[in-house]
């Protein structure tokens, strides 16, 4: 192994993580987002009680990802850290409430309160990753002060710029549509019923998102549009437009089938959000701090690199393992006496 | 005008990370505990005894789960605050202290939470073993969380195993990384706390049943489980405290002389039981002390010299009069137990233990004790540690994040006013479980509707 190949193989691991997150966290804060459209009790505490054995494992991979950060571009984590300390901190403060929702709710005689603290808590939070995500995406300028100290700025100039919202909503929307379809899975007669109604409504907003996000980036950075829109680059990425209107046709057609293809359209979504994350790996590359550190720039020293790997190749399987485990004991439709005896 | 951004994020981490060590402290215990009656449950023989095992399980489970919930989501603050709030930390020292983050991540976090949900919601989905095997798991996940930590915490103290290259820490020998020299010490001292403090709590709930005289056998029992666990751990507590006292004096003995309150390098040296130090002045006031008894602690020889602050720049010395109060309150709260757990061992030998009297009374309101200790004993520690944030290398007033001060105390704000609600919702929480008590959890039904009353004040009847 040497520093040309560990870096490399680091921003596989956080990929990894971030993938990871954005799919199990997604459809856990996407429950959370809905959950305002559950007008009855019932139908309120089976959303929360199909994700309740799994949401802290799933919470778990942000935690994974920012310190496979910290390890593996500690000068990254520094530098993207500070410079969305808000959109951060209030996403962490928003993870608070939609936590603790978990454990109080089902405990409350009252949960008017414990309810809004989790719609609250997955919709900010959503959003903050999404405003995050945003300003990420347009990349950065490295400011150098006097005392020798370097921040960043954004290119956008706002963490609360209009791309980085519309991403914002993007994201919410996003997780919002896993978590319906997650609901399909896990429901069944009249709740999958409305699960699936839910979905149904989603999709046209999504893919407007969807839409607006891929042109509008490569108009933000125009290296970006240049990785896409040139030769041969174009030919070889031409697949991924392709790929993702199949996965759209696939999820609408398994959306309007009634107590079949249960599995089908969260199925499809996380290929949809897989070539969406793709797609975004492309457009960042060789990134990680957009348009001024690359992977190898900043990379941390070898030995650093080398111990946490020996790490993950050790324990991430297991994890995988007893993970799967988790959902494995959990499968099937949710049992709403899991969280009350 | 301008607000400090390095102080404001000094007070938010202090108050994050404070907030936040109260909850794993707890679970570690009950983790522990709760590992311990399921095993007692699975080996026992009679159906009496299985009863009243899993009777106690279920009903601390209950308790488990809120504060391991809180202990999960303050926890996850704090690890995206090194990058937010302590961003120079995290770059100079993040070769070191980012790999032993991770490997709590991956052997701990990840463990702790794919066996929760089995734990908690998976009684009815899997066998009495595969349940037991999860609860055995949460436990140690617990434990090797505090491992990585501590040992990253460790290293901020006594760094070892590495070298500076351009400014930055490279890691040279992972083995003296993870076990430097003050960390077998410090994980010792912080398990055998949250243990200590958790039975406590145990023993609180057991008289909190005697003196409402309801569940009284119950109580009694978590009475005698509490202390006798106390009147092991308390003494244990002492000599580790101790052993890690002369650790802190070979490795940070600036930090030891702000714990004595000792100015000038010397021998035959005081253990004062009050003084009120003057920085300024480099001198206490008021003293009350027992001569050479510091000396014969530290040296094991009644006129030993040792070192004082005014043997270093002022620069580089710990705000003195925090550490000084803050070791006695915490060696002071650790004999108060140490006392209680055995007064409660000589009761019991008198068969009085678990009569409802002063003593249940003492108890019951005791119930924070070892809390209070914990916390007195992270100031004495990470106060004692500054200036620096890692000894020698990076100075606290390095260590921060370029952030805009509003911003920081706009965050602050928030994290005092959300974590004060969480926390009288954790209070009242944690009483509405104890009023429901035992009996009625395993007959449990869907809770009622229709009460009008804020959820936060559920619990008051």
């Amino acid at each position: 192994m040497n520093m040309e190949l560990l870096p490399l193989v680091w921003a596989a691991i956080l990929g990894l993580s971030v993938t990871l997150y954005v799919l199990l966290d997604g459809f856990s804060l996407g429950a959370g987002i809905l959950f305002p459209f559950a007008k009855t009790e019932e139908r309120r505490d089976l959303i929360m009680a199909s994700v309740a054995p799994v949401w802290d494992g799933n919470q778990t991979w942000l935690v994974g990802g920012g310190m496979a950060l910290l390890t593996a571009f500690p000068k990254a984590f520094n530098l993207l850290l500070s410079t969305f300390y808000l959109p951060l901190s209030i996403m962490l403060l928003a993870l608070v409430f939609r936590g603790v929702a978990f454990e109080f709710r089902f405990k409350a005689k009252q949960k008017t309160f414990w309810d809004r603290s989790f719609i609250g808590g997955s919709t900010v939070a959503a959003f903050c990753q999404g405003l995050v995500l945003g300003g990420y995406i347009q990349g950065f300028d490295l400011v150098t002060h006097p005392n020798g100290a370097e921040s960043l700025a954004l290119h956008a100039g706002s963490v609360f710029s209009p791309f980085a919202i519309a991403t914002g909503v993007a994201v919410c929307l996003a997780y919002a549509l896993l978590g319906a379809c997650w609901l399909i899975v896990k429901t069944e007669g009249a709740e999958q019923a409305w699960a699936r109604t839910a979905a149904k409504r989603i999709v046209p907003l999504i893919g407007i998102a969807v839409l607006m996000v891929s042109l509008w980036t490569p108009y933000v950075e125009p290296a970006i549009a240049e990785r896409w829109f040139t030769m041969p680059n174009l030919l070889f990425l031409s697949p991924i437009p392709v790929w993702t209107a199949g996965l759209f046709g696939t999820l609408w057609w398994s959306l309007n089938q009634e107590q079949r293809w249960d599995g089908l359209p969260f199925l499809s979504c996380i290929g949809l959000y897989l070539l969406t994350l793709v797609g975004l790996a492309i457009s960042v590359w060789p990134w990680i701090v957009p348009r001024v550190f690359s992977i190898w720039d900043i990379a941390a020293p070898e030995p650093s690199l080398m111990f946490a790997l020996v790490g993950v190749l050790f324990i991430v399987p297991v994890i995988l393992v007893y993970t799967a485990h988790a959902y494995y004991v959990f499968r099937g439709k949710t049992d709403i006496h899991d969280v009350y005896h | 005008m301008e607000l400090d951004a390095l102080l404001l994020s000094r007070i938010q981490f202090a108050f994050t990370i404070g907030y936040h060590i109260i909850f794993p402290s707890l679970s570690i215990g009950l983790a522990f505990f709760l590992a311990i009656l399921e095993g007692l449950e699975l080996n026992a023989k009679s159906p009496e005894r299985k009863q009243t095992y899993r009777r106690a399980y279920d009903f601390w489970l209950r308790f488990f789960a809120l504060s391991f919930g809180m202990g999960v989501v303050s926890g996850v603050v704090l690890s995206y605050e090194i990058g937010t709030n302590w961003g120079r930390f995290s770059e100079i020292a993040g070769p070191v202290v980012g790999p032993l983050m991770s490997f709590e991540v991956l052997s701990a976090f990840f463990l702790e939470a794919g066996f929760l949900g089995i734990m908690l919601l998976g009684r009815n989905r899997v066998g009495p073993k595969v349940h037991y095997f999860s609860t055995c798991m949460v436990s140690l996940g617990t434990m090797i969380s505090a491992f990585w930590i501590l040992s990253a915490n460790s290293f901020m103290h006594t760094p070892a195993g590495f070298d500076i290259v351009d400014g930055i820490v490279m890691p040279v020998d992972w083995w003296a990384i993870v076990f430097n020299p003050s960390f077998p010490y410090r994980y010792f001292h912080m398990v055998v706390a949250a243990l200590l403090s958790t039975s406590f709590v145990i023993a609180a709930v057991g008289a909190w049943y005697v003196i409402h005289n309801r569940q009284v056998d119950f109580g009694k029992d978590l009475m005698k489980t509490g202390l006798l666990a106390a009147a092991v751990l308390a003494p244990t507590q002492v000599v580790i405290g101790d052993l890690h006292g002369l650790n802190t004096l070979e490795h940070q003995p600036i930090k030891v002389a702000a714990m004595e309150g000792h100015w000038e390098t010397g021998g035959e040296v005081p253990l004062l039981l009050f003084a009120w130090p003057d920085e300024e002045a480099e001198e206490n006031y008021f003293e009350i002390g027992i001569p050479k008894l510091a000396s014969l602690i530290l040296t094991h020889d009644p006129s030993g010299e040792l070192q004082g602050l005014t043997s270093v720049p002022a620069e580089d010395r710990p705000p003195v009069a925090p550490v000084f109060f803050s070791f006695r309150l915490m060696v002071g709260l650790g004999m108060l137990m140490l006392g209680l757990a055995w007064l409660g061992m000589f009761k019991w030998w008198r068969g009085t233990l678990g009569n409802n009297d002063w003593f249940a009374t003492a108890i019951r309101f005791c119930s924070p004790i070892g809390f209070f200790a914990i916390l007195a004993g992270w100031v004495v520690t990470e106060v004692g540690r500054q200036p620096w944030t890692v000894t020698g290398l990076l100075r606290t007033s390095g260590a921060s994040s370029l952030v805009p001060g509003q911003d920081v105390a706009f965050t602050l704000l928030a994290f005092v006013v959300v974590y004060s609600v969480l926390f009288v919702a954790f209070v009242l929480f944690f009483r509405h479980l104890l009023r429901k008590g035992p009996g009625s959890l395993t007959t449990e039904s869907l809770p009622h509707q229709g009460n009008a009353r804020p959820a936060f004040l559920a619990g008051r009847d």
